[in-house]
């Protein structure tokens, strides 16, 4: 039974393939896929020396402050950070006093009540409360940007591929419209209140460029505040944002790894031990 | 059941004696995967899988349960749960990395697995069942990964859900009432996340039951090897323990290694960027994609674009389904009476030059974007992929002639060695 209806069914399914296949080889050669826009222009991140790349990488501490700076004076004025509590921040070699004083000196204050009235209300910020959102809600942040949402950036680096490189090309990466994109799709022309950038999915984003002009914060650290480094320095904070205990994940790796090594030579050799006197 | 000439269990402490009386525990761990379970003594590395998969099914079922303790299963707080366990929960990234990484290793271990049996034969008499009761594990295994991708409520969780109880909308008349009723509501929701989460605490118990049942029936006609010749006489077997333990064992070391590096040093590679932003109802990504392991299936699911007679979307629904399906009845099809590959020679040329490139290319088409022209490559593989198993096998086992088969497994190893002895106490039969 099964040997004849097994083929019936196989031909059937073989048949409804070809045919499928047919159609859409038909309708391949009568009109090819058009080329569009996102697909001609649309950029690859470029890779990005970073102090945590490769297994054994690390963050660099200085570099995660500036990054914190950079998000402090320029990002969160549209973008929360919702995950981050203002302790976490000791992991980027700040005191617990310092962590407090980042958390009461927040351009935004917390959500809360009035104690008297029970009327909603903001407080200072504490060390164990998350950074703030710069907006109340959704409503009021598309509101005050034209329709747009910008995105919390707490977990940014992971969520769009090749992260860290690309918030990195992303900030560094506007610019006009070349001339060639214009003229092969007219139609792809950004629109008003959007940004050219080759990095961006679509190519035009509703952000504008956020890093304009060297020196737009001034690093204590004496490091040359360009606008590539200050889009560096944001990226490590923001894979560190992202990944917190990478490296953690790096160190804990290296010493299973060792072991496990050990380990597989042992076995090995019990193998070796055990099967001797056995031809196999 | 066991060859006359098993290892007998024989507890020599008075309390293991008293053990084995009252409950015979040991003596069926013994008989198991002990000294009284006689293995073939010719089995290469393809036979670890097995022992590897249940290695990997134990890391799901612990880093699960501790998992567990921290996640919230709602759709209001699951995802932010998750990114607590990332964060806040002691060594919670190590959990949630090994469990989410710990899946891919256990279906890479598990395709290996069944690719063994393919190539073997391990699926003919008299190993039917043992086939059959693998194929219900793997279809749990789908079953329980699918749902648990829903847990983290990311944006692929939410879409991959929708796409995949979608497939239930398209069963003519009764499909939508369907859905709703296996969401729970009109989209995944609340409703859906919770049962998911139960069921997907459920099923690897389910999975471990069905396993025993495996290893069982696996026991009755004892293992197969590489020759597919059945086992002759005590010189054709070792005991298990020590022999396979050992071997196992450096399985299961290089088997660590590969999930570490995994896990320590790329844990997201094989993830998708898009579950790291929660779920929207919304906003759909640009590319709804599955978790890699079930790429192939996508592949057939989306191979399908013209109507006939029935809708398309009906056809890939029939045609995924069918594509695992047809594996129940591999036994079947497949009636040459010789297992291994090694001595079917149109067998296998087309097993690895039909089925494993057929299959890692609908593999690769189900992780790209449905366009041209992965469209028309996985419509070329499905059809092949359908040929194989239900035409071009039934063929070849009429009219393929297989080479010579050793006289026996003592034989065959025999003949790799030169001094003409096995090397051990056995003395080797007169030819």
């Amino acid at each position: 039974m099964v040997r004849i209806l097994g083929p019936i069914v196989g031909l059937g399914f073989v048949g409804v393939l070809l045919w499928s296949l047919m159609w859409g080889a038909i309708a391949f050669v009568q009109e090819p896929p058009k080329a569009t826009a996102e697909h001609e222009f649309h950029k690859h991140p470029e890779k990005v020396d970073f102090s945590f790349n490769g297994p054994l990488g690390k963050f660099d501490q200085a570099q995660l402050q500036r990054g914190l700076q950079v998000y402090k004076e320029v990002c969160s004025a549209c973008h929360s950070l919702r995950l981050v509590s203002f302790r976490d921040l000791t992991a980027l070699g700040y005191t617990d006093g310092q962590a407090k004083t980042l958390a009461a000196e927040w351009s935004t204050e917390t959500p809360s009540i009035n104690p008297e009235t029970g009327e909603p209300a903001t407080r200072k910020s504490i060390a164990s409360d998350r950074i703030p959102s710069p907006f109340p809600n959704e409503v009021a942040a598309r509101a005050a940007n034209n329709g747009a949402l910008p995105p919390d950036l707490s977990l940014i680096t992971k969520a769009r591929h090749d992260g860290s490189n690309y918030v990195h090309a992303l900030l560094t990466g506007y610019s006009a419209q070349p001339a060639a994109l214009l003229k092969h799709f007219p139609e792809a022309k950004t629109g008003e209140g959007l940004h050219y950038n080759p990095y961006f999915a679509n190519l035009n984003l509703a952000m504008a460029p956020p890093l304009t002009a060297e020196g737009q914060v001034s690093y204590a650290d004496g490091t040359k505040p360009t606008v590539d480094q200050m889009a560096k320095d944001v990226s490590a904070f923001l894979t560190w944002t992202a990944e917190p205990k990478l490296q953690n994940r790096h160190r804990t790796g290296l010493a299973v790894l060792i072991f496990l090594v050990i380990f597989t030579g042992l076995t090995w050799m019990a193998y070796q031990n055990v099967w001797r006197d056995k031809k196999h | 059941m066991s060859f006359p000439w098993a290892e007998q269990y024989a507890p020599k402490h008075p309390f293991m004696r008293y053990m084995d009386e009252k409950l015979p525990l040991p003596r069926l761990v013994f008989n198991a995967v002990g000294g009284g379970y006689p293995v073939p003594r010719n089995l290469n590395y393809f036979w670890n899988f097995g022992v590897l998969a249940g290695a990997a099914l134990m890391i799901q079922i612990i880093t699960g349960i501790v998992l567990a303790m921290h996640y919230a299963a709602n759709a209001g707080v699951a995802f932010d749960s998750v990114e607590h366990i990332m964060r806040d929960v002691n060594s919670g990234w190590l959990l949630r990395y090994a469990h989410a990484n710990g899946a891919s290793m256990f279906f890479i271990v598990v395709y290996l697995h069944i690719f063994r049996g393919l190539y073997y034969g391990s699926y003919k008499a008299p190993r039917e069942m043992v086939w059959l009761l693998g194929l219900v594990i793997f279809l749990l295994m789908m079953a329980t990964a699918f749902m648990g991708y829903v847990l983290p409520w990311g944006q692929m969780s939410f879409w991959g859900a929708k796409v995949i109880t979608g497939l239930f909308g398209a069963i003519p008349l009764v499909g939508e009432p369907i859905q709703t009723w296996l969401l729970g509501g009109f989209a995944p929701d609340n409703a859906a996340l919770n049962r998911f989460f139960s069921l997907h605490f459920l099923l690897p118990f389910v999975i471990l039951g069905v396993i025993i049942l495996h290893i069982w029936a696996l026991h009755i006609p004892g293992s197969s090897n590489p020759t597919g010749v059945a086992v002759k006489g005590p010189q054709d077997t070792v005991p298990f323990h020590p022999y396979y333990t050992a071997k196992d064992g450096v399985g299961l070391g290089v088997f660590m290694i590969v999930f570490s590096l995994l896990l320590f040093f790329a844990p997201n590679f094989l993830g998708h960027a898009d579950n790291y932003i929660p779920a929207n109802p919304l906003s759909t990504p640009a590319h709804i994609v599955p978790e890699w392991y079930f790429w192939p299936f996508y592949a057939i699911l989306r191979a399908f674009t013209v109507d006939f007679i029935l809708p398309a979307k009906l056809w890939g629904v029939l045609a995924m389904f069918a594509s695992i399906l047809l594996l129940f009845f591999l036994p079947w099809l497949d009636k040459s009476p010789v297992r291994s590959g090694n001595y079917r020679p149109l067998f296998k040329k087309f097993f690895w030059f039909g089925l494993i490139p057929c299959v890692l290319i609908l593999g690769y088409c189900g992780g790209a974007p449905a366009e041209e022209p992965y469209v028309m490559i996985s419509q070329l593989a499905s059809a092949y992929y359908f040929a194989h198993f239900l035409i071009i096998l039934p063929i070849i086992s009429k009219i393929e002639r297989p080479l010579p088969l050793p006289n026996s497994i003592t034989e065959s190893v025999l003949a790799k060695h030169t001094d003409g002895t096995l090397g051990d106490a056995t003395p080797a039969p007169a030819a």
